[in-house]
């Protein structure tokens, strides 16, 4: 625009370049709705995002070796396990006063359990020399090579400095390794033992139970969907409660409904005797089992997928499937040409949330799975609560949340998820 | 979807048989909810139907778990602490959450995919890898096995659900409502109160309801971040079915469902009441 006759930007009121002063109204703007957003922000960093990091951490963590056992780590690092002698009696030395300041302290055990995860019988190494560690003199009770020994004959065996020596770094990759039925040796990454390899099991059974109960939910929920978009609004209304009132009732409600139903004593089983289809003396075996869970999350999380192809089926016009009959399209052409694409999104929306919601599962296969039908998040609790290997806890963790962190992208992706609705 | 009178007899058997089926799906959405509540009223202690209830026998029916229920001091101690946590876990995502919806809901936000993202993840996010997470952090920074490590990790559950619910009702929110107020000589905290907050009422009233029964009903994150002094009605009933499954449950069950019919109720009413103020209709 060359002929009009600019003598310079054009101005705001207050003299200054409009664009400048738009540019500051913007930013203003914008720092006022971070503001707004800010304490939420930091607060769910705090207590959520902050708690999920240190889960991560955790899942690489292994100072506490290199922490209990200083001399010993820098002592192995010239050992060359691959020559099959034992370590050098300076290492040996090394170990003898690491495990007598461990013991003053009292933490030789917290070290021994840790690599006892890797190499069963290396905590009670720890524990029984710990004990007679307080009465050594580290002058003159030499060579320890042979104290150790003495008092433990585990240490003479090659196995534990190898781990010892695996180990001590500060970050390890172990915990990984053993999530995925791998473990960490001296001469490489090797296949554990087969009687340890549980973990791929567990999550190719978890993977496969999700997809189960997703498509269970699918074949149940489209059907139900349809009905619900296509009635007049009075009944679909009413119809709509028996939908919400299961998403509004307490999960352990719905369980425990469930534990209750399918006992070999309960109501199906008394049913299925007074009908005869089932003999008194041989009851069903429905509950303890993978049939158990797959049923009980099927019911538990059908509303979540139904409300989701709801809330797509009801914006596809009616007409559409009229417009392909009168065009003499039979009903199932009708129905496949020209409806069902259409409620394709619906079917992504909810089948990727039943499928994120169901992997994670813990309560309802805890109690109606008994040990065929439980899933990852079963065993991550047991390393939590019971064995205390929170390490492998964590790993394990960590492979879940990255399965349903890229499942939520795609759900971000394909849905939104500002478009999530509730009820 | 009724039936035209040119029907084929096929077209009429496939729409009698599909209704069939929906009522069969009803029917498997619903009993299982519904069989526990004549059960709960069993004399005897047993899972299922007895002669005498079948009946319809007076005898076979008592009170006697509901008694057990409003006596017992496990119980009672186990619904005090879930009364305890679950109100003030709720204040705290909803102040926070009502205050972050409105900042998301303006038109310029930077990240806002990323924050939203951020804020919608407890509620994606397996319970038990949360669980795990706030045992080992709220461990280290003694938080574990005190009150306030469940009701801050209750309120961090129960933020996605205000978020969504609140800028549900944001979305048809108009702007020129706040300008005029603003232009009238209104500062911004009267403009809240007096013009925003009225009309986003009903969300809020609503998220703040979901918060409150994510805490109610949760039970992964309390049994790891809890001690048995926050030991929760859900936590007990966990442990009840875990171990000794006892008859209690079933009227403790009843009770939670006639809450949760109250429940539905409010918030069906909220959400009309919503549409009609922001002026959708609410079909």
């Amino acid at each position: 625009m060359s002929d009009t006759t600019h003598t310079g930007p054009m101005l705001a009121a207050d003299g200054s370049p409009l664009k400048r002063s738009l540019e500051r109204a913007l930013r203003r703007q914008k720092l006022r709705a971070l503001a707004l957003i800010a304490p939420l922000l930091i607060f769910i960093l705090v207590t959520f995002i902050a708690p999920i990091a240190d889960m991560l951490f955790r899942s690489v963590e292994n100072e506490i070796v290199s922490e209990t056992l200083p001399r010993t780590v820098v002592a192995l690092k010239d050992w060359d396990p691959t020559l099959g002698e034992l370590p050098d009696e300076a290492v040996f030395a090394a170990m003898a006063a690491d495990l007598q300041e461990a013991a003053k302290a009292k933490i030789h055990t917290r070290v021994g359990s840790r690599l006892n995860y890797e190499t069963p019988g290396i905590s009670s190494l720890f524990r029984k020399s710990g004990r007679q560690a307080s009465k050594w003199d580290l002058e003159k009770d030499g060579p320890f090579k042979d104290v150790l020994i003495k008092s433990e004959k585990g240490w003479g065996e090659l196995d534990v400095w190898k781990t010892i020596q695996v180990y001590s770094p500060k970050y390890t990759n172990g915990y990984f390794l053993n999530a995925v039925d791998l473990e960490k040796t001296a001469s490489g990454i090797s296949p554990r033992d087969e009687d340890q390899q549980i973990y791929i099991t567990l999550f190719l059974r978890t993977f496969a139970m999700s997809i189960g109960i997703t498509l269970s939910c699918l074949m149940l929920g489209y059907p139900v969907a349809w009905l619900l978009s296509n009635l007049p609004s009075r009944s679909s209304n009413l119809l709509m409660i028996l939908v919400l009132l299961p998403f509004w009732t307490s999960l352990l409600v719905r369980t425990s409904a469930w534990k209750v139903l399918l006992q070999q004593q309960g109501v199906i089983n008394d049913v299925l005797v007074w009908v005869g289809l089932v003999a008194n003396d041989d009851r069903l075996v429905m509950i303890n089992n993978q049939f158990g869970t797959v049923l009980a999350m099927t019911h538990i999380l059908l509303p979540f997928m139904i409300l989701p192809l709801f809330s797509v089926m009801k914006t596809i016009p009616p007409s559409y499937l009229r417009a392909a009959k009168s065009l003499g399209a039979s009903n199932w052409t009708a129905f496949w040409r020209v409806y069902f694409p259409q409620s394709v999104p619906g079917i992504g929306a909810g089948s990727i949330l039943v499928f994120i919601l169901a992997v994670g599962y813990y309560i309802t296969p805890e109690l109606v799975g008994g040990t065929k039908g439980t899933f990852i998040s079963n065993r991550i609790a047991f390393h939590i609560s019971s064995s205390l290997n929170w390490g492998l806890a964590a790993a394990l963790g960590a492979i879940l949340l990255g399965f349903v962190v890229l499942l939520y992208w795609v759900y971000d992706r394909l849905v939104g998820i500002d478009n999530v609705k509730l009820g | 979807m009724s039936l035209p009178i040119y029907a084929t007899p096929a077209q009429r058997v496939w729409y009698y048989t599909f209704r069939v089926i929906c009522g069969a799906i009803f029917f498997f959405l619903i009993a299982p909810i519904l069989v526990i509540i004549p059960l709960s009223f069993n004399a005897q202690d047993f899972f299922t139907f007895t002669p005498e209830m079948l009946s319809l026998d007076p005898a076979g029916f008592s009170l006697k778990h509901y008694r057990d229920f409003f006596t017992n001091d496990d119980w009672q101690g186990a619904l005090y602490n879930s009364l305890r946590i679950a109100p003030v876990a709720t204040v705290l995502s909803l102040s926070f959450g009502t205050l972050a919806a409105i900042g998301l809901s303006q038109s310029h936000v930077p990240f806002r995919r990323v924050i939203m993202a951020v804020l919608i993840s407890p509620m994606i996010v397996p319970l038990i890898i949360s669980a795990a997470g706030m045992y080992f952090f709220y461990s280290r920074v003694g938080l574990q096995g005190t009150y306030w490590g469940v009701v801050l990790a209750h309120a961090a559950l129960g933020i996605p659900f205000v978020i969504i619910t609140v800028t549900a009702t944001l979305v048809g929110f108009d702007r020129s409502l706040t300008r005029a107020a603003a232009s009238m000589g209104a500062n911004p905290i009267t403009t809240f109160f007096k013009v925003q907050m009225p009309l986003i009422l009903p969300g809020v009233v609503s998220g703040g309801l979901f918060a409150f029964i994510t805490s109610f009903d949760e039970v992964v994150v309390v049994l790891f971040v809890g001690s048995a002094g926050q030991k929760t009605l859900t936590w007990q009933m966990f442990t009840g079915l875990r171990e000794q499954i006892s008859p209690t449950i079933l009227a403790v069950a009843t009770i939670l469902v006639v809450f949760s019919i109250g429940l539905l109720i409010v918030v069906e009413m909220l959400r009309r009441r919503s549409e009609r103020l922001r002026g959708m209709s609410p079909n």
